[in-house]
C-alpha cells in the first residue's frame, strides 16, 4: 500500500469514505436549506433568522460546514495529484503540487473559521 | 531496473483528439463543478454572513443578488451546484453498482446531464424572478 504523506488520513479507503459520508450529509442539508427557501414563500431576514437560531439548524450547518471542507480536500487533493505531476508539470511538479495543496488547506481553513464566526458570532 | 514501459498519460494538447464518451465528459464536468464550488464557498459564507448579520445586511443581499452581475453569480453557482449534486447521486449509485455497466453508463451520463440542464434551467428562472 502507498502511503500519501500529503493526504490527511494517509489512507485511499478512508478518504473514499469520508468522500461519501459528506457527500450525503451535505446531499441532505442541501435539500433542506432548498425546501425551506421555496417554501418560505416571501422570505424576510426575521423568517431566515429564526430558521438558522434553532439548535438543530445550527449543529446541521456546523455539520455541513465541517463535511464541506472535508468533502473539498478529498476532492481537491485528488485533482491536484491528478494533475499536478512531472509528466504535466516537469521537474518542478512537486514542489507547485505542495504550494497548491497548502493554499486549498488555507482556504479551507479559513472557511471552517469564517463560517464558525457566522454561526456563533452574530 | 527502470522500467520504460509504464503507462503513462496522453499530454493535455492530444485529449481532444479522442472522442470523449458521454461518462468521461460527464466525470470532467464533476470535477469542473466541484472546483467552482470550491471557489464559490466564499460568495456562500459571504451571504450568510451579510444574511444573518442584520435585516440591513439581509436586505442589502438580496439587492445585491436582483442585480444583472447577483443574478449571474448565482445562477452560476446554482448551476454548478445542481450538476455537481445530480452527478454525485450518479456517483453515490455506481457505489451500489447501479449503472457500472457500459450501458448503464451511457443512460446515467445522459440522464445527469439532462436532469442538470432541467435544474439549471429552473434555477435561472428562480433567480431571475428573485
Amino acid at each position: 500500500m502507498v502511503t500519501q504523506v500529503t493526504s490527511f488520513s494517509r489512507n485511499g479507503l478512508s478518504d473514499f469514505i469520508v468522500q461519501r459520508v459528506t457527500a450525503y450529509i451535505l446531499a441532505v442539508y442541501t435539500v433542506i436549506v432548498l425546501a425551506f427557501v421555496l417554501t418560505a414563500g416571501g422570505l424576510t431576514y426575521d423568517i431566515w433568522r429564526a430558521f438558522f437560531d434553532q439548535t438543530w439548524m445550527q449543529v446541521f450547518t456546523l455539520l455541513a460546514l465541517i463535511s464541506t471542507c472535508a468533502h473539498a480536500w478529498v476532492g481537491m487533493w485528488t485533482i491536484g495529484t491528478d494533475y499536478i505531476r512531472e509528466h504535466y508539470f516537469g521537474d518542478n511538479a512537486n514542489a507547485i503540487r505542495l504550494v497548491y495543496q497548502v493554499g486549498c488547506v488555507l482556504t479551507l481553513a479559513c472557511y471552517m473559521i469564517w463560517g464558525v464566526q457566522i454561526l456563533w458570532g452574530n | 531496473m527502470k522500467n520504460d514501459h509504464r503507462p503513462i498519460n496522453v499530454n493535455p494538447s492530444d485529449l481532444f483528439a479522442f472522442a470523449w464518451p458521454l461518462a468521461a465528459l460527464a466525470s470532467i464536468t464533476h470535477r469542473v463543478a466541484g472546483v467552482v464550488l470550491f471557489v464559490g464557498i466564499a460568495f456562500g459564507l459571504y451571504a450568510l454572513d451579510l444574511s444573518l448579520g442584520s435585516a440591513e445586511g439581509f436586505n442589502s443581499l438580496m439587492m445585491m443578488m436582483g442585480s444583472p452581475f447577483g443574478m449571474l453569480v448565482s445562477w452560476g453557482l446554482l448551476s454548478a451546484l445542481a450538476y455537481h449534486f445530480v452527478a454525485g447521486l450518479k456517483h453515490l449509485l455506481l457505489d451500489l453498482e447501479i449503472g457500472d455497466t457500459l450501458e448503464g453508463s451511457k443512460f446515467a451520463a445522459r440522464t445527469t446531464f439532462l436532469v442538470s440542464v432541467i435544474l439549471i434551467f429552473l434555477a435561472g428562472l428562480w433567480v431571475i424572478q428573485g
